[in-house]
């Protein structure tokens, strides 16, 4: 049980351990102190952002159980080990925390302000970074020469995750071997393990097992190694016991890492025929009270790099400036800066449609890239793409001729519809590890895959990348059963246990099918590689003669074959076999490192209709035509989007983390002040898709695991703010708020 | 949750008597409210009494001017009930719109009313409806049961029993949820009875209330206009993250007229 603090922002005078550590069953209690002394450093951050002077970004301590000071409600102050988890909880309550209780700070805009209270000493301004990418100059010449501006200022709203599963860690020390086991909730236990061993605890990485099954949820925010984590591995060496922590959902709303919290001011210059011609974005992050793993990453390279959009944009210019503030820290959450790019761009083009008075889809159509390979001017290569058809695809399944019709109907009814797009693009399949290690990544992005065949002809197949609900058993399997030509119930898939699986980057960004699954497909291939040489062995053929189709190698122009299953029995009673030219056994690894990231895209339409009354929205249409390149399979990636919808419509719609101002507090820490969506909140949604192959990788594909949530929100503010006929609606668009921005546009 | 004791009570006799005995003792009815918060540890009861198994708390019985429902009848019993429906339909209504099934099916009308929370809907319809709340000391009228926040008539170691429900001539219950907890940001329950229009106002203020000058205006005419210009003021309504004093007086308005609707059907 950890004892967190109670205050946003707070000095530490004193921890009093002595009644808590006499409490019934505890086994020990620790603080920051402790940790200090036993040599345990601060968690790292992952991404080094160098700002616009060339210095590096302003890196403070992160220590996993607060030092000295408490820096967001929720922060770690000292933990707990008891028997039992209600032991620990009621010791918790008697340990003594001697708070000295200092201002706390909680948006990006007050942490910048002159006189701001400063959360680490490091960072006496509160600012992390101030970082830009484009030319600025050439920006600024583009918008004097515009004959349109269409300017937008607005708030990218925080969320808090909330994956179903709460974060939960085992750490088990066995004296025997020394070594560590961590069963945890995490979707990279390799990196997990390399962070925690190398830069935290200083323990050799084969000595820990980090173990991470079936996990239930995670959207992101299980992508950290977070505190907890750390000190029930280390403790459970102190105690000699396995140690269990499993956060209550309070603790999830104010320990998890959130997403998002932009405030931006974004202007787009265009010609007198709409097109564009620059885009500039000023915007404010908010990082929170530490740097988590990847958070310096998120509101930079990937949001900067998506504001091309679908669009041929000559000029864009981002400047980003990155803020501490006393709040739990913000990490990448589903679609993580691409959302936030979306958004800005969308919410831009639409708006600009508007007040140019040309239709919003035929704007886009006039801006939109046509050939490929497109270098944009924010760093990014798109491979391909086919933003016409998806867009068309979208105006049709949604009907989008008869909405004026339905325009009547509804006023007819007292009701105001209206009708949103969103043309998103993302940049998935995250990275080359030399761009991303250039960019600033201090990790490697590859994914590593291993092909095990069995003497009997069946498959195990270990991946790097983790299945937290994606339903990768089923998607690698087809892959492999496909391409081995055997049947699926042939092949299973294990990840998530550093024992088992030789390494992995784990899943994220939309990345397992495109990164991890070509991994596995480059050992499947060497797998029949060998294959063939045992074939042709057994067959006394010329290896270059032998082929292999439907899971047989044949010889062609004969009638000669052997089943797979027959040459992967001969590789384990390798009786006879060309011994002195290869080795028995039939199980392959290999590493892939993409040579390019992946850009799925699609198109968006939403309708809505609100009660001009009450400001209540209702969805009463969305379309979604999203390009992934091939689709394997099409249930699962069907549900991806369902998933990923529903959570943009959250974000539009619903959900929207508030911290109290002047205390610090969090306001919405249970499910009953933080509104997420239900089944009722969301449309019975119309999909399909087009095919672009990505042309980087065997398998064509894209990834499909954040499209959603990147392009609804979008879509929605659009539709709200077409039906009430006002510029800016904020995020969540409640009730309240649509009701006042319908009013004030009465007033005006 | 702290360790507690729990008693399961045979009788009302044998629940008030335990609960006397024990000054730091809770009644327990369906724990819709009362187990959340002793999970957050927010409430420590040192025992509970189990009202649960008193059969003679539970069942719904009508007799053509009056529904009595039983204090431990639960709000999906409620819900489904052709007396309620038949009777007042709006009374069953209201209790399929309080929180989600599994609430509903644990959740009894004596639990909400004596908990009165501000934002919840029995309330209003205990208020609206003119209703007679039946303890195991007295008969209390709806006008002096709800108090304030949180606060009922009821004495120490006094239980609801049943409330006994005027069948109205036509009644509607109109309720704008809160969209996380699905409580009432504004609920309004209309009434015309025996004795007249009543208008019971519940999740806008600390504590459930009614309206006279929309209960007026209806008097001379039962429509949706009578009350749509009737604005109530802001001052004094609650005020949180979710809505504003000045959104909910609009929303009073506006869930007025839409509960007369309902009740014209």
């Amino acid at each position: 049980m950890f004892v967190r603090s109670p205050h946003a922002h707070a000095r530490i005078r004193k921890v009093d351990l002595a009644k808590a550590a006499k409490a019934p069953g505890v086994l020990a209690v620790y603080t920051g102190e402790d940790i200090a002394k036993a040599g345990i450093n601060g968690l790292p951050c992952g991404w080094l952002i160098t700002d616009v002077n060339g210095q590096p970004m302003k890196e403070p301590p992160y220590p996993v159980l607060a030092q000295g000071k408490a820096r967001y409600v929720g922060d770690r102050v000292a933990v707990v080990i008891a028997e039992t988890y209600n032991q620990a909880k009621d010791a918790a309550e008697r340990v003594e925390v001697d708070y000295e209780v200092l201002p706390a700070v909680v948006d990006a805009a007050a942490a910048r302000k002159q006189g701001a209270p400063a959360i680490h000493d490091i960072a006496p301004d509160n600012t992390c970074y101030v970082w830009a990418l484009g030319d600025k100059a050439k920006v600024d010449d583009a918008f004097k020469a515009a004959a349109h501006v269409t300017k937008l200022e607005f708030v990218n709203n925080r969320l808090i995750p909330n994956a179903i599963e709460p974060r939960s860690a085992i750490g088990a020390y066995s004296r025997a071997d020394d070594n560590y086991t961590l069963y945890v909730t995490s979707q990279n236990p390799h990196v997990e393990r390399l962070l925690m061993t190398a830069f935290v605890l200083g323990l050799p990485e084969h000595k820990v097992r980090v173990v991470a099954p079936d996990v239930g949820g995670g959207f992101g925010s299980k992508i950290y190694l977070y505190g907890e984590d750390v000190v029930v591995t280390w403790a459970s060496r102190q105690v000699n016991r396995p140690i269990k922590w499993t956060a209550e959902r309070v603790e999830s709303f104010m320990s998890d890492a959130h997403g998002r919290d932009h405030v931006t001011t974004a202007e787009l210059a265009l010609d007198k025929d709409g097109k564009f011609l620059a885009m500039r974005v000023h915007t404010a992050a908010n990082l929170g009270a530490y740097l988590s793993t990847f958070a310096s990453c998120i509101p930079t390279i990937l949001y900067a790099t998506l504001l091309a959009g679908q669009y041929t944009t000559p000029q864009i210019y981002c400047e980003v400036t990155a803020v501490f503030t006393n709040t739990a820290p913000v990490d990448a959450y589903r679609g993580a800066g691409r959302p936030e790019a979306t958004y800005v761009v969308e919410r831009l083009v639409e708006t600009a449609a508007r007040e140019m008075k040309i239709d919003p889809a035929e704007i886009r159509r006039r801006n939109f890239i046509k050939s490929f390979p497109y270098q944009t001017p924010v760093a990014l290569m798109y491979d391909t793409g086919d933003y016409q058809a998806t867009l068309d695809a979208a105006l049709k399944l949604g009907d989008v001729a008869g909405f004026a019709k339905r325009k009547e109907e509804a006023a007819k009814r007292g009701r105001l519809r209206g009708l949103g797009y969103s043309c998103y693009i993302e940049a998935c399949g995250i990275a080359p590890s030399n761009v991303a290690g250039a960019l600033g990544a201090r990790a490697g992005l590859f994914e590593a895959g291993e092909v095990r065949v069995h003497p009997t002809g069946k498959v195990t197949v270990f991946t790097g990348s983790h299945s937290h609900g994606q339903g990768h058993e089923t998607t690698f399997a087809q892959v492999v059963a496909s391409r081995l030509g055997i049947p699926v119930e042939d092949v299973d898939i294990v990840h998530g246990d550093t024992s088992k699986i030789l390494f992995g980057m784990g899943t994220y960004g939309s990345r397992s099918l495109a990164v991890g699954g070509t991994a596995i497909v480059k050992a499947v291939d060497k797998v029949i590689a060998k294959g063939r040489k045992i074939a042709a062995h057994l067959m006394e053929a010329a290896e270059a003669d032998v082929e292999f189709a439907e899971g047989v190698f044949k010889v062609s122009g004969t009638d000669k074959q052997v089943p797979f299953a027959q040459v992967a029995l001969t590789a384990y009673v390798p009786h006879n076999y060309p011994l002195d030219k290869l080795e028995p056994g039939l199980n392959e690894n290999a590493f892939y490192d993409p040579t390019n990231f992946t850009f799925p895209a699609g198109s968006y339409v939403c309708e809505v209709e609100v009660d001009p009354e009450t400001g209540r929205t209702t969805i009463e249409s969305f379309v979604a035509v999203d390009d992934f390149g091939k689709v394997i399979n099409p249930m699962i990636v069907a549900g991806q989007v369902h998933g990923g919808l529903t959570q943009g419509i959250g974000q539009a719609l619903l959900e929207g983390c508030r911290y109290d101002p002047e205390t610090g507090q969090l306001v919405t820490g249970t499910m009953s002040d933080y509104c997420l969506p239900r089944a009722g909140d969301v449309p019975s949604f119309r999909l399909d898709t087009r095919e672009t192959p990505c042309t980087h990788n065997p398998l064509g594909v894209k990834g499909c695991g954040e499209a959603g949530a990147i392009g609804a929100p979008a879509a929605l503010i659009n539709a709200i703010t077409d039906a009430i006929g006002v510029r800016e609606v904020p995020m969540p668009a409640t009730a309240e708020t649509v009701w006042r921005a319908l009013a004030s546009q009465k007033a005006a | 949750m702290y360790a507690f004791d729990y008693q399961k009570a045979k009788s009302v006799a044998d629940a008030a008597a335990a609960l006397a005995k024990n000054p730091d003792a809770k009644a327990l009815a369906g724990g819709q409210s009362l187990i959340a918060a002793m999970k957050l540890r927010l409430a420590a009861p040192q025992a509970l009494v189990d009202l649960g198994s008193i059969a003679e708390l539970r069942g719904i019985k009508a007799d053509g001017k009056h529904l009595v429902i039983g204090a431990m009848t639960r709000h999906s019993e409620v819900v489904f009930s052709g007396d309620v429906k038949k009777a007042i339909p709006a009374l069953a209504h209201l209790a399929g719109e309080i929180g989600d099934r599994m609430v509903r099916n644990m959740g009894t009308l004596g639990g909400s009313i004596a908990h009165n929370d501000p934002a919840a809907d029995y309330p209003a319809a205990v208020l609206g409806l003119g209703a007679t709340v039946e303890t195991n000391k007295r008969k209390v009228a709806a006008d002096d049961f709800f108090k304030g926040i949180y606060e009922t008539a009821l004495e120490p170691g006094e239980l609801v029993t049943s409330v006994s429900f005027p069948i109205p001539k036509r009644a509607g219950y109109v309720k704008f949820k809160q969209p996380a907890s699905r409580f009432a940001l504004v609920g309004v329950f209309v009434a015309e009875t025996g004795s007249g229009v009543r208008v019971a106002v519940t999740g806008a203020s600390p504590c459930v209330f009614r309206v006279p000058e929309m209960e007026k205006a209806l008097a001379s005419k039962f429509a949706p206009e009578s009350v749509a210009n009737i604005k109530l003021p802001a001052k004094g309504l609650n005020s949180d993250i979710h809505a504003s004093p000045e959104y909910r007086a609009h929303l009073v308005t506006v869930m007025a007229k839409r509960a007369v609707q309902a009740a014209l059907g």
